[in-house]
């Protein structure tokens, strides 16, 4: 009985003490694999996971294979802390990947730049580069790139006066606040602003008040998650035939099979080349990138890609570039940071990454691509 | 040696002696958690365990803590320290308005009142986001006291620092809820906790001694944000959030909701397991779920009051 109990323990002491083997490069993840940003999440460590094997099976970077270690941290800031100390101080990482939500990007950001550890973010907040901190980047376009984007499309077919529909989540709220703020730039007046709460099942009510609203020319609805999807079927039910635009938020399958393809027929938003892989002109730049990895996604998982997954293919691309360009596998953390911001040209499925002192989300407004839904697909916009 | 010492030096030891086993800086990480997480169960503890009431909402009060410390120091001009102060105060304050009139609930409606206030509080965390910064959190400003350690000729590393301080509050929180125990006020609570028509007949005012239990837990809890938010130096509305406060309810009940002690060992386990568990992450609630209805099935004081009756069970024989 004794000698069970002993051994049970020393198991459980082994379980979280047992320090790894350091003939490998180590990377760490910590993601939102469930909770609320889950489906943001999911793909992201799918993603890396996938792509860890690969790199190994072809041989590792500089020789040595990759190690992954992956956290779940549900979406809270609290735990997503928690995990990058134990990245940084227990598995000892080269870098951290990670971040799914804006809130979990700024916890780990403060403990990446504590410890001066490289971090790439996953997360759209302008907030997390801006302004620029040493060891911290990101992939994905900011949520102003997107009103940006946006409005451009907006501005080219004469439209001035919108109403905007967001979601109180921290991705909707801040959409939000970047659009009332660029709005102007482009000419653009905001004259009818409602919002919903990520639980809400139905906005009949705000979209009444935006029907009801005169002289609008089109709508805009900054959120991710289910929230879009129940806008898109409300604004059909009411019949309302102004142009519908989304946000990259919800740049995936799962956006247009909730909403229904007829009801999601003509909706607009930015997103990127993934979505429109085989629609890529021949000499396009990312197709190479683009389809090697939709090709590798959905032959293991057998589900459709999602620009989320995309966003953590890039931080790896960018990572295992730097590390072969810096050329030691066992970095020094501020040589690493060093070759990252050094990125110059690289292709991911995002965009193309060129990380300057001032710039570490190195991507512009040509990255995105405006798509338009049609027949339940992405078409991109000429 | 009464038993109060004992446990206040045990548990002492046990803080002082634990960073010599600890193999990474990442272990005082957790240490400070733990720390955090049992000064709000120790509050619990009194509410709870001594007066009998249940609150499913006091992460609320964790929040307005935690809060406080972000804010006052921005917009009121306060040193992080006397933003603390000011959290307690509030936290204080709100529970003493709202303890009044839901005190009065029993059981279920207890539970459903106070449910419905952390909700609120979180609600409003999360929606005023002019003033909260939303749901992706704000920033907290630094406590300073590294900085005033680095001047005194002391450097010390951040999870050291919160180590001791969060360690600290802990074992003062402790033995002041140790104290409470055996002063009339802790006597009057168990008293009503056992029948409050007995205790009323014995001349208890059991409406008085109910609020005072409620208040001095809000301020645990709302001291417990505070520290939280100083150590991580960012606070999102999770905070405050129901999931947070059943955790701080779980851990209390797990370890022994009667013992400040078992309380502290409650905090301990269910905050260090998810680390264990993160290899099977997918099944950690599944087995945070059955660790807790076998401890209520079997263990029904809790983990450390039972085994400690088991233990001197035996030496009875």
């Amino acid at each position: 009985m004794n000698t069970h109990k002993t051994l049970a323990l020393a198991a459980l002491l082994a379980a979280l003490g047992a320090p790894a083997a350091l003939a490998q490069i180590r990377i760490g993840a910590t993601l939102a694999e469930t909770g609320p940003a889950g489906a943001l999440g999911d793909p992201e460590a799918r993603t890396l996971r996938l792509l860890v094997e690969q790199i190994n099976a072809a041989g590792g970077v500089l020789g040595e294979p990759l190690e992954l270690v992956l956290y779940d941290d549900g979406g809270d800031p609290n735990n997503a802390r928690t995990f990058a100390t134990r990245l940084v101080e227990h598995d000892e990482v080269v870098a951290i990947i990670g971040g799914t939500t804006t809130g979990t990007s700024l916890a780990i950001r403060s403990v990446a730049e504590e410890e001066e550890i490289p971090f790439i973010s996953l997360a759209g907040g302008i907030e997390i580069i801006d302004p620029v901190q040493p060891f911290t980047f990101k992939t994905p376009h900011t949520d102003r790139m997107a009103c940006e984007k946006i409005f451009e499309d907006m501005q080219a077919q004469g439209i001035a006066r919108i109403g905007m529909i967001s979601g109180t989540d921290g991705f909707g709220a801040s959409m939000r606040t970047q659009c009332l703020s660029v709005a102007e730039a482009y000419g653009i007046t905001v004259a009818a602003d409602e919002s919903y709460a990520p639980g809400d099942a139905d906005m009949v009510p705000q979209l009444t008040n935006i029907r009801n609203t005169e002289g609008l020319q089109a709508v805009l609805n900054p959120g991710f998650g289910a929230g879009p999807a129940i806008v898109t079927r409300n604004y059909r039910q009411l019949g309302i035939d102004l142009p519908l635009y989304q946000s990259h938020g919800v740049a995936g399958q799962a956006f247009i099979d909730l909403s229904g393809a007829e009801n999601a027929e003509g909706v607009r938003l930015p997103g990127t080349a993934l979505l429109i892989a085989d629609q890529l002109a021949g000499d396009d730049a990312q197709r190479e990138a683009v389809v090697a990895y939709r090709d590798a996604y959905v032959g293991r998982y057998n589900e459709p890609v999602s620009t989320f997954g995309g966003y953590a293919h890039d931080a790896l691309a960018i990572l295992v570039d730097a590390l072969t360009r810096n050329g030691e596998a066992d970095p020094d953390p501020v040589d690493l940071r060093e070759a990252i911001e050094a990125t110059s040209g690289l292709v991911g499925t995002t965009g193309i990454y060129s990380f300057s002192a001032e710039d570490h989300l190195g991507l512009d407004l040509s990255a995105f691509r405006l798509l338009e839904i049609r027949n339940g697909g992405w078409t991109p916009v000429q | 040696m009464k038993p109060k010492h004992l446990s206040l030096l045990v548990l002492t030891l046990l803080v002082v002696a634990a960073p010599f086993f600890f193999p990474s800086g990442f272990y005082y990480r957790i240490g400070a958690l733990i720390f955090i997480n049992a000064i709000a169960v120790t509050g619990l503890v009194i509410l709870i365990g001594y007066a009998g009431q249940i609150s499913l909402g006091h992460a609320g009060f964790a929040g307005i803590g935690a809060y406080a410390c972000a804010l006052a120091p921005e917009h009121l001009g306060l040193p992080p320290v006397a933003a603390i102060l000011l959290g307690t105060a509030l936290s204080a304050a709100l529970a003493w308005l709202v303890g009044k009139p839901i005190l009065r609930l029993h059981g279920y409606y207890l539970g459903v009142a106070t449910l419905g206030l952390g909700i609120l509080i979180s609600m409003v965390l999360s929606n005023e986001a002019q003033w909260t910064g939303g749901p992706d959190g704000i920033a907290v400003p630094d406590l300073g006291l590294r900085g005033l350690l680095r001047d005194l000729g002391w450097r010390i590393g951040a999870g050291e620092l919160w180590y001791g301080l969060a360690g600290t509050v802990m074992i003062l929180g402790a033995w002041l809820a140790l104290n409470l125990f055996d002063s009339p006020t802790g006597r009057a609570l168990r008293a009503l906790h056992g029948s409050e028509v007995a205790a009323r007949t014995m001349g208890i005012d059991v409406a008085r001694h109910k609020l005072h239990a409620f208040v001095v837990s809000a301020v645990y809890a709302s001291v417990s944000g505070s520290l939280l938010a100083l150590m991580n130096r960012l606070i999102t509305p999770d905070v405050a959030g129901f999931m947070h406060s059943v955790q701080m309810v779980t851990m209390a009940v797990l370890g022994g909701v009667g013992s400040v002690l078992g309380a502290i060992f409650g905090a301990t386990i269910l905050t260090a397991l998810p680390q264990l568990l993160t290899v099977f992450h997918q099944y950690e609630h599944m087995v945070l779920g059955l660790v807790m209805i076998l401890v209520m099935i079997f263990l029904p004081d809790g983990l450390l009051p039972s085994l400690m009756k088991r233990l001197r069970g035996r030496d009875g024989e």
